[in-house]
Formats: structure tokens, sequence, C-alpha cells
């Protein structure tokens, strides 16, 4: 999975505002010994990079960078591979400028 | 639970839901709006231009006070290939009229703004509330809203759904289906600030006066998707979208597409030296008149985005959420003046006036134009724009070639990437598609 070596996302998401709700994660990845196609996908597609594999080949997704835009839900929710709601009210991504 | 029952509860504070709440309480409707950001327009991203004629029928002195960026004077359509770009600009004194028709505007502060007016108009507007479902009695009818806060149940005679592009609730109550991968596309945008004065020198600006790119072309590597680049007072905002499924399909990365996008050489110019304070992503709804769900049902309507009420051609979106919003708002008036039930039955009256409406006219015209781009997008996206730059520049540069030689040169390059069939046949789709 090679990504452009210019590009860190993390720097990116370092600009945004967050209220992490610490405990409640707003996306689960359903347990997986391979992922699927659709789980793959995300690892390039999510705009955040908020999804990686793990050293046992399988995708985990870590939500603090989230910016909530629903591709994830978009792919990877038809084939029950994740489950998808929005942050609890008042967490998660706090745009300034949109 | 909230004991209190409402006329109305509107879901979401974006375009569409600002407009439906502002409309029903300034008809009087005890009406609660709930929005899961921080504020009204913390959520939200768009690029942003906004169109002043739709507001205007809301808001018509909206201009006193709005927080408004710059009136458009001019619009760049950019063709590009990896090294260059072929242009059409448009720029026209007219547009420093009293009354512009069209401006940026920067989502987060707009949208807070305009939450004000609907408080102003008497509507009770809770934030920081993230409806979870729908409540829906024995007979499936929607009676209310269950919300993340603690007894969060609440009762309205008719649900407005403004909850945008992903439609959460909608799909969980099986209103409608989950938007498909072809059907939205993903943006990425950041924001890039830079001193007044130098946004103003790089895109000959004076005072007040904005500009707006959008490009096509090689940037999109491929993908259905477009640029963009929108002067703001003391930022510019950037930006790229492509089809969910283009994304699923060629494995690119947004970010990737973004750095490209940003380190183009008719693009990078125009922002060194920025300091980036926002990076954002968002989907657009890209299927059109023919992905339009269902739009109203038994005490629930949708509008904007959630109904995909968007014009990917013209990159129009939050005009039609607005309007949507509004129709549906003045809908749900006359029922309740007539003291009918919010049935079913008695909302097709939204539809009936949406109908009528710019919104659906402008869909319909262009109901063929998703599916040709998708099918055709590395035509459109890849073959044309090198063609395009590669015959300009054979055109301008002189170099001894006789004129003769170099039209034949640029006819053949044509030919052979498209075949005449092929030319002839993009041509007769795309004016149909246009039609
Ligand atoms: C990058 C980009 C550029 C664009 N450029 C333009 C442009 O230049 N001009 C233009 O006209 N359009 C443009 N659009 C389209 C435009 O932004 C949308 O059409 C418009 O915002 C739709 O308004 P809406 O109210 O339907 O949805 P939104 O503005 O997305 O509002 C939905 C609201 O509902 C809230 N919400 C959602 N679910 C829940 C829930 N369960 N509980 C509580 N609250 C909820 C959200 O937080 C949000 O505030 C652009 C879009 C993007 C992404
Ligand atoms: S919602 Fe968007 S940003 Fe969040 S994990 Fe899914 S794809 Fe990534």
């Amino acid at each position: 999975m090679s990504i452009e070596p210019s590009v860190r996302v993390e720097d990116k998401l370092f600009y945004n505002r967050y209220l992490v709700d610490a405990g409640r994660a707003h996306i689960k990845v359903r347990p997986h010994t391979t992922p699927s196609p659709e789980l793959l996908t995300m690892l390039k597609a999510c705009p955040a990079r908020c999804y990686e594999l793990n050293d046992k080949g399988q995708v985990e997704i870590t939500v603090d960078g989230c910016i909530e835009c629903g591709t994830c839900r978009v792919i990877c929710e038809g084939s029950g591979d994740i489950e998808w709601s929005y942050p609890r009210g008042g967490y998660g991504v706090l745009f300034k400028f949109g | 639970m909230i004991e209190e029952k409402f006329d109305a509860i509107v879901v979401g504070a974006g375009m569409a839901g600002n407009a439906a709440a502002l409309t029903l309480a300034q008809r009087g409707l005890k009406v609660l709006q709930l929005e899961r950001g921080e504020y009204s327009g913390s959520k939200n991203v768009q690029g942003a231009i906004l169109y002043a004629d739709m507001l205007e029928k809301l808001i018509p002195d909206f201009r006193e006070d709005a927080p408004l960026e710059r009136h458009l004077v001019e619009q760049r359509f950019w063709m590009m290939d990896d090294r260059s770009h072929t242009g059409l600009h448009y720029r026209s004194d007219d547009f420093n009229e009293e009354k512009p028709n069209r401006y940026t505007i920067i989502r987060a502060q707009f949208d807070k703004w305009f939450s004000q007016k609907v408080r102003e108009a008497g509507a009770t507007v809770l934030c920081e509330t993230t409806v979870t479902e729908l409540a829906q009695d024995a007979y499936g009818r929607v009676i209310g809203v269950r919300t993340d806060r603690a007894d969060g149940e609440i009762h309205a005679d008719v649900v407005v759904l403004a909850e945008g592009v992903n439609g959460l609730l909608g799909t969980r109550a099986h209103l409608r289906e989950r938007p498909k991968p072809d059907k939205v596309a993903l943006a990425v945008k950041e924001m890039h600030f830079l001193p007044r004065e130098t946004i103003e020198a790089r895109f000959n600006l004076k005072g007040d006066e904005g500009m707006v790119i959008e490009a096509a072309g090689t940037i999109s590597r491929g993908m259905t998707g477009m640029g963009f680049i929108y002067a703001n007072k003391e930022c510019i905002s950037l930006g790229i979208g492509c089809l969910v499924a283009d994304f699923q399909r060629t494995g690119e990365t947004p970010y990737g597409l973004l750095d490209r996008f940003k380190r183009h050489p008719s693009v990078a110019p125009l922002i060194e030296g920025s300091e980036v304070k926002e990076y954002a992503a968002h989907l657009i709804p890209e299927g059109g008149f023919k992905a339009i769900p269902q739009l109203y049902g038994e005490g629930w309507v949708v509008v904007g985005d959630a109904a995909q009420l968007n014009n990917a051609i013209h990159r129009e979106g939050s005009n039609l959420a607005m309007t949507s919003g509004r129709i549906a708002a003045e809908a749900i008036f006359q029922v309740k003046s007539r003291k009918d039930p919010m049935t079913a039955e008695n909302l097709a009256l939204y539809k009936t006036m949406l109908d009528e409406s710019f919104v659906i006219k402008d869909l319909k015209k262009y109901k063929d134009m998703p599916a040709l781009m998708h099918t055709q997008s590395q035509n459109f996206f890849l073959t044309y724009p090198e063609l395009v730059s590669r015959a300009m520049q054979n055109f301008l540069r002189v170099d001894g070639t006789p004129k003769v030689e170099k039209e034949k040169t640029t006819f053949k390059s044509f030919i052979k990437a498209r075949s005449w069939s092929g030319l002839f046949g993009d041509a007769f789709r795309l004016a149909r598609a246009w039609r």
C-alpha cells in the first residue's frame, strides 16, 4: 500500500479541531480473519486514513481523526463489514470554516 | 421524554434545514430543530458559492449582515493536463451590481448566521443533539424522533428530514436506500490563508470582487471528478472531488489527488506561501434526477442533499437545498392551515410544488448526464484534456512547421485517440444529455 510520499494525512488532521468521545467509537469494524475487498478499499479511500492494517493482516479503525464524511459507510456498510453512526451530539470534528 | 408536542421537527441545521425551520417559524408553527454539531455549521462543508436569489426569497435583506466573502465577477473553467490548462474565462463588470448574484461564503460562519435568523423567527434550536432514529407508530407513521439525549423521544405532527447527503435516519427507517458509490462523490478541501492584498493581486481582484476556478481533466486521474479554487477575502478554498465508485476502482487516495492538484504548475503559484488552517471532507450527491428517492410519506418529508437534490453539472446544491426546504415548509403550512393531518396523501403537495420549481426542472434536464460522465470518464477526464492541450500547444508554438501540417497533426491525434465514430458518438451523447 504505497502512499504518495509527500502526503502526510496526520499533518493535515492536525489543522482540525476535534472533541473526541473517548471510549465510544462511532464506527466499528466487524471482527474478521481476512478482510473483504471493501474493507481493503478503505485503507486508501478514507480521507483521514482512519483504516489501517494490523500485523495480523486485519483491518482496524481508529476514529479519532474521522471527518465524518460517510465514505466508508457507502462502501462497507452494505456488506456488513462496519457499523456506522454519527458521534454523539457535540462530539467529533468541529469545523471552523467547513 | 420531552412532553411538549411540536407542529414540526426539523432534523439538521444545514442549508435545507435552516430554510425549512425559518419558513415554518415565520408562518407561526411551533418548530423544534435538532442539530448534532456544536453549532449550526460546525459539521458542514461546501466550496462555497452562495446563490443570492434563493436566499433572498427567505431573507430579503440578507446582504445587510450575512457573513459574505466576495461577490463573483469572474468565472474560470480550466481543462487540465499534467503540465498545462486550457481556460475559458468569463469576467464582466455587470457583476459589480448593487445586488450581486453570487458570493463566496465560508459555511461554518454562514450557517451560524443563518441559524441565528431561525432562532429570531421563533424556532427552538437544539444543538449538540444527534437524532438516532425516527419514532414510528404501529402503522409505520412517523410520529417524532429519538435522540442521544437522556429520555430523548420527542413528538411532532411532521418530521422534516434535512439530514444531509448521508441520510442515515431515512435509511434506518427504510424510507430510502443508502447512497450508492456511483451516486456520490467524495470531495476533500483545504483552507489556504494569505494576506488579502496577495489574493487580490494573484487573482486580479479589487475590493470585495471575487473569482472562482472550476477545473477538470487529468487532475482526476481518469475518474469522474472536478477541482475547484475559490477566492474568499483572506483565504482560498481549494479542493477536488471524485465519485466514490471511482476511488474504489482506482485505489487513488483523496489526499494524494488533492496534493497533486496543489502541485500542478498552474495551481502552485496561486497558493504559494499560504498557511493551511483546515482539512475537510464531505460527500456530494451526484446521481441527479434518477437518484431522487421518495420525497414524502406518513408524517415526514425529505429535503436538500438527503433527497439527493444536487445539480452536479452546475455545481449547485445549497440553493436546491434552501429551495426544497422552503417549499416543504410552505406545503406543511398549507396542510396545517386546512387543519388536515400530515398524511402522505396531503404531504404529496410538497412534491407537486417542487416539481413546478427550478429544482426538479433543472435536474430533469440533465437526467442522462451523470451516467454519461461516469461510463465515459476516461475520455472526458483523461483523453480529451490531453488532446486539447496538445492541440493548443501545437497551435501556439512557432517552429517553422507549416500551419496546414500543424492542423493535420492535431486532427490525426484526435482521430487516433477516439476514432471518427468515437468523436461523433461522444459529441452526440453529450449534446443529447445537455438538451
Ligand atoms: C466540497 C463541496 C463543495 C460544494 N460547493 C457548492 C457550491 O459552491 N455551491 C452550492 O450551492 N453547493 C455546493 N455544494 C453542495 C452543498 O454544500 C450542499 O448541497 C448543501 O450543503 C446541502 O444542504 P443540506 O442542508 O441538505 O445538507 P447539509 O448542509 O449537509 O446539512 C445537514 C445537517 O444535518 C445535520 N445532521 C445530519 N444528521 C443528523 C442527525 N442524525 N441528527 C442531528 N443532526 C444531523 C448535520 O450536522 C448538518 O448540519 C458543495 C458541497 C461540497 C461537499
Ligand atoms: S467517515 Fe470518512 S473520515 Fe470517517 S472513517 Fe469513514 S471514510 Fe474515514
